[in-house]
């Protein structure tokens, strides 16, 4: 029975796909008309919910056996291979629920787009790639069908193509996109070894040594990790994600680099087999980086979307370090810690893309509603715009990971597999764990102060501009799908343990171990190795968030004050103050930008006095030097077009210097086998 | 024994002789004496071939001797001899390189693809490894020729000698289809005559069929 409940989930999921290619080529014929935008999304955010259920009810349905289906497709011989296992089908929820949500969004948000006939017909067409690549089962399915993604997110991203930067934008990430894509060429080729079976059942029983597998797991991280934003393969993220129309970025953001992430997974933790303790250093020390750098540029940023870019380069160090620190305890049999881990890692998948995506959902109402992206030309907006900038905040103290929303469970249950450390036996993870897990509290700490400016800049404060000032609520649809977002945020907040429970098939599939079952304990509790050990509550604590604050509402109003009065706001001395003299994006950075900028970034604020007696207004300038821009990407990209033009005197050969050249080559080879043979 | 040995002499001889024309081919500065040589190349392949068909017993291998006599040592140099005729070019002394040093790169090439044969075909059949190392030496001086000579015919003939070498070491590997050798042969004629009106449109539009003429039309000539 459950054989045949799995074989109708596989189909249902293609099924789904197919629906959603078929949407695609509907959109290519409906572009031009007027109702296109509705019938697409529509369809798209119906589609998604179905199968997002169908993966979901087959996820806590505890199923366990998987199930895969073949397609005569792609090359003649292997066909097409798919397959619906736990992890894919929490990934396929993942994905689902994600553009279902931005569907929704699209329904609203995609009135405005100005070019329709772009975006249409590549959204579905990019959320069937997604799905196709946590579904393929071999290596061939599965390159092909994240190439089909990539293209689709490129187009995506070169909607909008005239607008300054964005063309830019898409050239970063083709080539960054072409890079990932051979590593990951580069890693199937080496699992799949000299008998060259590229399906995963024949890499996953194949013995690999560890040299391979290191290897593997090296080009795998560049690979699955220029994807998913890895520090320092993230240039083209900041770029390219905010380039995209909002809901898109939305998925870029908060899906796509999911997909990403479950392509480590998928060949680290499921295809390598047993993990070394070294390979796990790597992971953990790139996470790390990666976390502390993304929050940092995102901390220096003034436009909302590429801080909430940045920020997602953030949320995935976080979670290549809860992975780093599976593999660490799963290579030394410390099943526990490792599902913990594994698990916590897992969560902040889900809670960053029910966060990430409200946010970008609310930094699109905002370019909608103001067509600003620059905070230091927004502010106020929490008077005009009073539901987005409630969701907004929502998204906002959820990721800056505060109880009760989910971002601080999962964050939480990192730090609580970091404290398992000292049970590791080498010393080099005894020391480094630690080392990861402070990193780790900057960037939560750093994370907070980057959202409390981003929302304390566009939404609090007056206006600083007339976009700011004349902006208006946005539609029902874009508020409908960022509340049930923000619904979603506190609803795993406070309720991680049933989460928990239901992501224990996969790790019981792929690390062999489990977290306790939470569901036993009272209260709806969480306790993540045993109660004596520590526990959270989240419904406690938001029981107790909205008593205190209540009561101390209901006290200050009681004994304080009768009634709401509104008066003159002490002004320093100044009493015409003008708007722009508020806190800005850049002078709320200002402290963080004078204690680490300083280092990282080469930050310099330079003030330019005029001479005296010269009328023009004093400047202050900052200057800020991208380290990884400049240290990497500049030099590579120079050395590249230098050996260009040096090798461009090729194109230019007579025809007899052709022939000398190919007789040199065949002449120099046979040297070389005369001697060496 | 005896007959063994006379017929890996013979063979040998004739390989060798393969060899010296190929030499003979880098010396000639003229278009007229090269098509000359090479039609004695050829004449010498077809005997080549048709004593390893005798001493094989193949007689598969006759047809390839007819087929290199007749298109080879027979058809492609006549036409050749009325193409220079036509375009006049006879008088043209076309070698890129000084005839010396074409001799001594000649010599060096010799000497490496015997010493490359001999000690890759350690195994081998001792007649099938000098017949090797005669066709790589013939092949490398084919190639020779290509890149010495600026004239678009003095390439074809070089491209052909090439092709002859190959042939030879079809022909001493014992086993060689028919078909492949056949096939050969067509696509070299088919290469002769696509080439053959190539040089004449060359001829039409530029007067001449020196190939660095193709190089200042592309404006490339540096």
């Amino acid at each position: 029975m459950s054989s045949v409940l799995a074989v109708s989930a596989v189909t249902l999921q293609m099924s789904c796909v197919a629906a959603l290619l078929g949407i695609a080529i509907l959109a290519i014929v409906l572009s031009r008309s007027h109702r296109a935008s509705a019938v697409i999304y529509g369809a798209t955010s119906v589609v998604c919910l179905i199968a997002m259920l169908g993966s979901l009810y087959w996820l806590i349905g505890g199923n366990t056996n998987a199930s895969g289906v073949t397609l005569p497709i792609g090359l003649p011989w292997l066909g097409a291979h798919f397959r619906l296992d736990a992890l894919a089908s929490f990934f396929l929820v993942v994905v689902d629920l994600g553009g279902a949500a931005a569907s929704l969004y699209g329904l609203g948000y995609g009135r405005h787009d100005p070019a329709p006939h772009r975006v249409l017909p590549f959204f579905p067409a990019f959320l069937a790639g997604m799905n196709l690549v946590v579904m393929a089962d071999d290596a061939f399915s599965y390159l092909l069908c994240w190439e089909f993604m990539s293209l689709a997110s490129w187009a995506l991203v070169m909607a909008h193509h005239r607008e300054p930067g964005n063309a830019r934008a898409g050239y970063v990430y083709l080539v960054m996109a072409s890079f990932g894509t051979l590593a990951l060429l580069l890693a199937f080729g080496l699992l799949a070894g000299p008998t060259g079976d590229y399906g995963f059942a024949a890499i996953r029983a194949a013995q690999h040594t560890p040299y391979v597998a290191t290897l593997a797991l090296i080009l795998m991280l560049l690979g699955a990790g220029s994807k998913a934003g890895l520090v320092p393969l993230h240039v083209w993220l900041p770029l390219a994600h905010p380039a995209a129309p909002s809901h898109v970025s939305a998925l870029m953001s908060g899906v796509m680099t999911k997909v990403a992430i479950y392509g480590f997974i998928r060949v680290v933790f499921d295809l390598l087999g047993q993990p070394t303790w070294s390979a796990s250093v790597i992971v953990l020390f790139l996470g790390g980086l990666t976390a502390v750098m993304g929050i940092l540029y995102a901390m220096m940023e003034k436009d909302l979307k590429r801080l909430l870019a940045y920020s997602t380069i953030e949320n995935v160090g976080i979670i290549f370090v809860s992975l780093g620190l599976a593999l660490a305890f799963q290579a030394n049999g410390l099943k526990l810690a490792a599902a913990l881990a594994f698990t916590a890692a897992l969560f902040h998948v889900l809670n960053h893309s029910f966060f990430k995506s409200l946010l970008f959902f609310g930094a699109g109402a905002v370019l909608t509603s103001t067509g600003e992206r620059d905070m230091d030309k927004l502010g106020g907006l929490i008077h005009r715009m009073p539901f987005t900038s409630f969701a907004f905040l929502v998204g906002c103290v959820a990721i800056s990971a505060l109880p009760p929303f989910n971002g601080f469970v999962s964050e939480w249950l990192i730090f609580q597999a970091v404290l398992q450390s000292p049970e590791l036996p080498q010393w080099a993870l005894k020391i480094m764990v630690p080392a990861v897990g402070a990193l780790l509290a900057l960037a939560a700490a750093l994370a907070a102060a980057c959202f409390v400016k981003a929302f304390g800049v566009t939404f609090l404060g007056r206006p600083r501009g007339a976009a700011a000032e004349t902006a208006g609520e946005v539609d029902r649809y874009s508020l409908s799908a960022m509340f049930i977002l923000a619904a979603f945020c506190l609803l795993a907040g406070i309720l991680p343990g049933p989460v928990i429970d239901a992501l224990s098939p996969i790790s019981i599939a792929i690390l062999d171990g489990r977290m306790p079952i939470q569901a036993n304990e009272a209260w709806l509790s969480i306790a993540p190795i045993a109660e004596s050990r520590s526990s959270y509550n989240g419904l406690l604590v938001l029981v107790f968030i909205t008593v205190s604050a209540s009561l101390a509402n209901f006290f200050i109003h009681r004994f304080a004050s009768h009634a709401l009065r509104r008066g003159p706001a002490w002004g320093c001395g100044f009493s015409d103050s003008t708007p722009a003299a508020q806190y800005s994006a850049e002078s709320f950075a200002q402290p963080i930008r004078r204690v680490f900028g300083t280092l990282v970034f080469h930050a310099r604020d330079h003030v330019e006095m005029p001479a005296p007696g010269d009328t023009r207004p004093a400047r202050l300038r900052i200057e800020l030097h991208d380290p990884i821009w400049e240290g990497i990407y500049a030099p590579t990209a120079g050395a590249i077009g230098f050996a260009a033009n040096r090798f461009n005197n090729l194109q230019f050969l007579t025809i007899r210097r052709y022939l000398s050249l190919v007789f040199a080559t065949l002449v120099t080879l046979l040297l070389v086998l005369a001697i060496w043979s | 024994m005896q007959m063994h040995s006379l017929s890996f002499d013979v063979s040998h001889t004739l390989a060798g002789g393969l060899v010296l024309i190929s030499f003979m081919m880098l010396y000639q500065d003229r278009l007229y004496s090269l098509l000359n040589v090479f039609a004695l190349h050829a004449l010498v392949l077809a005997l080549s071939v048709a004593w390893q068909a005798f001493i094989q017993d193949a007689p598969h291998l006759y047809v390839t001797a007819a087929i290199a006599l007749v298109f080879k040592a027979i058809v492609i140099p006549v036409a050749l001899h009325r193409i220079v005729k036509q375009l006049g070019i006879h008088r043209d002394i076309e070698s890129a390189v000084g005839i010396g040093p074409t001799m001594l790169a000649g010599m060096g090439l010799v000497a490496l693809s015997m010493v490359l044969m001999l000690r890759v075909t350690a195994e081998a059949d001792p007649l099938a490894r000098e017949d090797l190392a005669f066709a790589l030496s013939v092949v490398l001086l084919g190639l020779l020729v290509m890149v010495t000579r600026r004239n678009a015919v003095s390439q074809v003939v070089g491209f052909m000698s090439l092709e002859n070498g190959l042939v030879l070491a079809a022909t001493g590997a014992k086993g060689m289809p028919l078909v492949v050798e056949i096939s050969v042969a067509f696509s070299i004629l088919i290469a002769f005559i696509v080439i053959g009106i190539f040089l004449f449109r060359i001829r039409e539009r530029f007067d001449s069929v020196d190939v660095s003429a193709l190089d200042d039309y592309r404006g490339e000539h540096r």
